[in-house]
């Protein structure tokens, strides 16, 4: 991984997951009944802490987590169910959490079938071909992850807005990128960008061209050799990969800000109205909202972790 | 500038239709807009560029917004070790599903994290109201600051630790051992600094992640100017006041130092690649 | 320093690494422990050096119980196989390890412990890469010092893992002869395990042949190859020619023909008769208790190999066999072929 929160490359939450596998394997196999018996041996497992040491280890790793990452998420569901059920799914049914819902859906399939079909021409281009600049156009790809969310905003303020380069001329010919759905899609699409190209990248240049070339010199054309050859590969890696970008789509909050305007009803997407809702100390609307958000999350975890497993087992074959 | 410096090597088709959509979009989506950003800090000139940066509000944003990122990332590294050798190393019920819990900073859209985290904070939250009892307050100060950008850098050093650890050849724990070495010492000198570059990249992804941080965080946050205002929020309150050189000022200010971390992050990376033996 | 193991028996789930062994090593003795992967011959020395617990058994280091002490106290040097350098340490920092994590009341003042390291070094030829990382060793270079390492803290006993087997031919035999003159020279108590007989034969001083978790023979060179005590050590060290016999009341008979040899004190009953190649005497037709057709001849160096079907069993028995160069031998042409040594085993399974 080379820029900030690169988790989109599989690599790594992959080899997360083959920890699962190797700590079991790991485990102090030690302690039999027979070993206890005789007087001087002594087992040690020498790439373990003394007891106390371990339990201490322990308790702050699990204390850290659950205060920091698991108390939050339950505060979210608690919140949003502390007047009872009723008042939560009226809600949600709010007339303004529809649009918002609908707007979020609308944003994210634009944007996510868009990131698509760029980072499998992108993934295409790096990982089955040699080039100079390479890395370089990596790292490029990359670039939306480490800029800050208000920064993805504002570029296209400065692009769109009534001061920005384009603005008179948008406002002449009474075209609406600002403030309305072309602003927030292309901010969506900014802060997305990288995840599609950078799951697929790593997963297509391990599998190499021999495949590719095989087929080709069998007298497939090139399209046919993507749809019947290479996506059959990658399938998992790319169901990884936009079902990262759709989280974080569907999520995204500080660039969507920045070029939304908050017109209610309008162009509030629901990380939007979770915000107004919750400023408008309307807490149980707003978590109700931020609870749909919450189990997405959860939802995507689950899965990913499914595919994890599916991209690990897919490499196993390919290893021996 | 990368179709000109071409060489290709694949008998496969389709490198120049791919190659030149992946720059057309590259360049709509992203060199276009972030081009824009620095045309628009042009037209400043150095001086009022430097009046922008020095107004005391904007500095204190600044100082705000990489100091508390700065302490974030240092707990971060510090817990984050903790929780990766737990992880890895133990055994202990509800180790999985701990495992999994750590991607969830990550997954959790930031306004949510920032809604609950305020929740969990405020003065008669679960967490907030026991604080408050001991006279800390952490919610609309600038503890709440540092509490979000904790949350949301978990996963950072995490993630790029464990795969390290759980590689680490078992073989130079024993090495340390047969050579006479206590268990704190094979830890402290010789397991920890193996990590040392995994470690400090996730310490500076963490550091990235927290500067740029601002859903989970300006709920939190009080957004007190010059006491609990990070550099992002003063970036869309100048936004909203239509003040836009000063917004460009900062935001480019703060994607120099995200390119500065990208570029020790390479670093460390390739430091890294070194000392794995050929 | 002797050491000294009883009765270890080591399990991993049902399968038995080591089933029952005993050991004695002498004073500065040079040791290879020979078998082949599985064999259980490194689990034995990870036992040895604390790395591994027994399940059963001692483990007498000095006439001192090793069990009682962890591998940080037994004072055992441990060449690791793929020589587990600490990558982020240099050279001389690698070495400098075991001095630097000594208690603080035994441990060398700085200026010791660089004239130490300076010692070691020079003892491996390596004293100009002091400064360097691993990474940028080669193998040969990462072996010597990772020996180094393992010396410097002056251990009872030094345990090798595969010290070779990571390295390309050549370097191979250059450390072989490094080694046995390294030890001639700082003569402590050594083990090495390997899967390589002709290292084994080349290097130690004495060879355990271990197969299956068990120790199949305990001897010099000479004696493992020369009279080698099972069919397993026959086959494993040198290249043995077998062939399925017959043994009765004395005679030995292949495929229901007696060969002219002697029963060797084998028992009656089906039995394996294991030949070295280059211990089949040539002769023409008609001579000798067996009878071929030469197919194939390969000469390289003072030999020649030829490829013999031996007549009767309808030419599907074929051996190899080697013989000196002075005397051709043609493709077509039936020979007469008498065992010069032999040993006669039991056909197990």
């Amino acid at each position: 991984m080379s820029t900030p929160s690169s988790f989109a490359a599989p690599a790594n939450p992959m080899r997360a997951y083959a920890s699962m596998a190797d700590m079991t394997a790991s485990a102090p196999a030690h302690p039999e009944p027979s070993d206890r018996a005789r007087p001087l041996a002594r087992s040690i497992d020498l790439r373990s802490e003394p007891g106390p040491v371990r339990f201490i280890i322990i308790v702050l790793a699990v204390s850290f987590l659950t205060i920091f990452v698991v108390l939050p998420l339950l505060v979210v569901f608690a919140s949003a169910v502390s007047s009872g059920i009723g008042p939560y799914f009226a809600a949600l049914a709010e007339p303004e959490a529809i649009s918002a819902i609908k707007l979020t859906l609308l944003v994210a399939a634009i944007s996510v079938s868009l990131n698509l079909v760029f980072g499998v021409l992108a993934a295409w281009a790096i990982a089955k071909f040699d080039f100079r600049g390479k890395t370089f156009l990596i790292t490029l790809i990359d670039l939306p992850f480490s800029v800050s969310p208000v920064i993805s905003g504002l570029v296209f303020v400065l692009l769109f807005g009534a001061q920005g380069y384009w603005g008179a001329w948008l406002q002449a010919h009474d075209i609406h990128v600002l403030f309305a759905l072309p602003g927030i899609v292309l901010a969506t699409i900014f802060v997305t960008f990288p995840f599609v190209a950078r799951s697929l990248i790593p997963l297509m240049q391990e599998q190499g061209t021999h495949e590719e070339e095989a087929a080709i010199s069998l007298g497939s054309s090139g399209l046919q050799t993507f749809f019947r050859v290479t996506l059959p590969n990658i399938k998992w890696g790319l169901l990884y990969g936009v079902l990262l970008c759709n989280a974080r789509a569907m999520g995204e909050f500080g660039a969507v800000s920045v070029v939304s305007g908050h017109i209610r009803g309008e162009t509030n997407t629901m990380p939007l109205l979770v915000e107004i809702l919750y400023n408008e100390y309307q807490f149980v609307a707003s978590f109700a909202i931020a609870s749909l958000l919450a189990m997405l999350a959860l939802i995507t975890l689950i899965v990913k972790i499914v595919l994890e497993r599916r991209l690990d087992e897919g490499q196993i074959p390919r290893d021996h | 500038m990368v179709s000109t410096a071409v060489a290709r090597r694949s008998s496969l088709p389709g490198f120049g239709l791919t190659m030149g959509l992946t720059l057309t979009w590259l360049s709509v989506i992203i060199l276009i807009p972030l081009a824009g950003l620095f045309l628009k800090t042009l037209e400043l000139s150095p001086e009022q560029f430097w009046n922008i940066l020095t107004n005391p509000r904007t500095l204190n944003a600044l100082k705000i917004s990489f100091g508390l990122s700065f302490a974030a990332a240092c707990v971060n590294l510090v817990m984050g070790t903790i929780v990766v050798w737990a992880l890895v190393r133990y055994r202990f019920p509800g180790r999985r599903l701990f495992d999994a819990v750590v991607d969830i900073p990550f997954a959790l859209p930031t306004a949510v994290a920032g809604v609950a985290l305020t929740q969990l904070f405020a003065q008669k939250g679960w967490l907030g109201a026991p604080l408050a009892e001991l006279g800390i307050k952490v919610a609309f100060t600038p503890i709440g600051i540092f509490v979000a950008m904790v949350f949301i850098g978990i996963p950072f050093v995490v993630r790029t630790v464990q795969p390290v650890l759980i590689d680490l050849d078992p073989e130079i724990e024993e090495a340390a051992a047969s050579l006479g070495a206590r268990r704190w010492h094979t830890v402290f000198r010789v397991i920890l600094p193996s990590l040392a570059p995994a470690l400090l990249t996730g310490f500076a992804l963490a550091f990235a992640r927290a500067v740029g941080e601002y859903g989970s965080v300006i709920f939190i946050a009080g957004n007190l100017p010059n006491v609990s205002e990070i550099a992002p929020l003063l970036i869309v309150i100048r936004l909203s006041e239509f003040r836009y050189a000063d917004a460009t000022a900062i935001a480019v200010i703060m994607l120099l130092a995200s390119f500065l971390i990208i570029l020790v992050v390479n670093r460390l990376q390739r430091w890294a690649q070194v000392r794995i033996p050929a | 320093m002797t050491i000294e193991v009883r009765n270890i028996v080591k399990k991993f789930g049902a399968f038995a690494a080591l089933d029952h062994v005993d050991l004695k090593v002498g004073k500065g003795e040079l040791l290879a422990l020979l078998g082949p992967s599985g064999s259980g011959k490194t689990t034995l020395l990870r036992i040895i050096a604390g790395l591994d617990w027994p399940d059963a058994g001692e483990v007498w280091i000095d006439g001192e119980n090793a069990l009682g002490h962890g591998a940080s106290e037994r004072h055992v040097g441990f060449v690791f196989q793929h020589y587990a350098l600490f990558r982020h340490m240099t050279v001389f920092e690698n070495v400098a390890f075991g001095l630097r994590v000594q208690p603080r009341a035994i441990r060398k003042d700085e200026a010791a412990i660089r004239a130490r390291v300076k010692e070691l070094l020079d003892l491996v030829q390596l004293d100009w890469l002091a400064n360097r990382y691993p990474s940028q060793l080669s193998g040969g270079q990462r072996q010597r010092i990772a020996l180094a390492r393992a010396l410097a803290i002056e251990p009872r006993i030094l345990l090798l893992d595969e010290p070779f087997g990571a390295l390309d031919a050549k370097v191979r035999k250059e450390l072989r002869q490094w080694l046995r003159s390294l030890h001639s020279e700082i003569h402590v108590t050594s083990i090495f395990v390997t899967h390589d007989q002709e290292e084994a034969l080349e290097v130690a001083n004495r060879v355990v042949v271990m197969d299956k978790g068990r120790i199949e023979q305990i001897g010099t060179p000479g004696e493992v190859y020369d009279h080698p005590a099972s069919a397993f050590v026959h086959g494993f060290i040198g290249e043995s020619i077998v062939l399925p016999v017959e043994v009765s009341g004395g005679s030995v008979r292949l495929g229901g023909r007696p060969l002219n040899i002697g029963s060797d004190g084998a028992a009656s009953g089906a039995s394996r008769l294991f030949i070295r190649r280059h211990d089949m005497a040539i002769g023409p037709a008609g001579t000798g208790s067996l009878e071929g057709a030469v197919r194939r001849v390969r000469s390289f160096g003072p030999i020649q190999r030829a490829e013999v079907a031996l007549t009767g069993g309808e030419g599907k028995t074929v051996i190899e066999i080697d013989a000196p160069r002075d005397r051709e031998l043609q493709p077509g042409e039936i020979i007469g072929l008498q065992p010069r040594r032999y040993r006669i085993f039991a056909a197990q399974d």
